[in-house]
């Protein structure tokens, strides 16, 4: 179990979503990813596709301008 | 994968291209299945090296129009459509050409990039793919 990071800070429409989507298929199950972004749709949107995925959301959280989402990856993508 | 979104490509314009690869790559994100299906004017963009060739669908003025907001979608780090369709195939997204149009348009496969396109259909194959979609769109 690893943890893979991402940095997404001032990616548009929709890199952060594609970034984290690419970060899933390749992660192995249990590993964590952690997103750092400034896109402020990404933020609710990071989110919303983790549960479309059924995947594990452990945590949203403000950085000054940026935002942190920790997500777990828990099956397969 | 959970549901399928299914896109008619009609136009070739730079706007419109661009949005389909915007939906197409976000349904992908969210897990989904995604069908491509270019046709008519959107088939040019599948020619080699036409892919951000098209106009823009308003105030184009002669390319002018269209210059400058490739300017500003630099600005706002929008990725390029090159990079869009690079990750729309990355994460299995399917491409169909339209063979009607290619007769129409004398378009041959030698013309197109062949190392995008998935399959070769006609409406029965756009149907069967929208007949098992969530969401379908004609851009």
């Amino acid at each position: 179990m690893s943890q893979i990071n991402l940095d997404c800070r001032h990616q548009n429409c929709p890199v952060p979503l594609v970034q984290v989507r690419k970060a899933l298929k390749k992660a192995a199950i249990g590993d964590v990813i952690e997103v750092v972004g400034t896109h402020s749709a990404s933020k609710k949107e990071i989110p919303m596709a983790v549960e479309a995925q059924g995947q594990e959301l452990l945590e949203v959280k403000d950085q000054g301008q940026e935002w942190v989402i920790r997500i777990k990856k828990v099956k397969e993508a | 994968m959970t549901g399928k979104t299914t896109i008619i490509v009609h136009s070739g314009d730079m706007d419109k291209v661009l949005s389909a690869f915007i939906i197409g790559n976000g349904s992908l994100s969210m897990g989904m299945e995604v069908t491509l299906y270019f046709t008519f004017w959107g088939l040019n963009r599948l020619k080699k090296g036409g892919l951000d060739k098209g106009p823009l669908s308003k105030m184009n003025m002669l390319g002018l129009g269209r210059r400058m907001i490739q300017g500003r979608m630099t600005k706002a780090n929008v990725a390029t459509l090159e990079s869009m369709v690079n990750d729309f195939k990355e994460l299995g997204g399917k491409i169909i050409a339209c063979e009607m149009t290619m007769e129409i348009m004398g378009i041959t496969k030698e013309q197109l990039r062949t190392d995008w396109i998935d399959e070769y259909g006609a409406v029965g194959t756009y149907v069967n793919e929208a007949r098992k979609s969530d969401i379908t769109l004609f851009i």
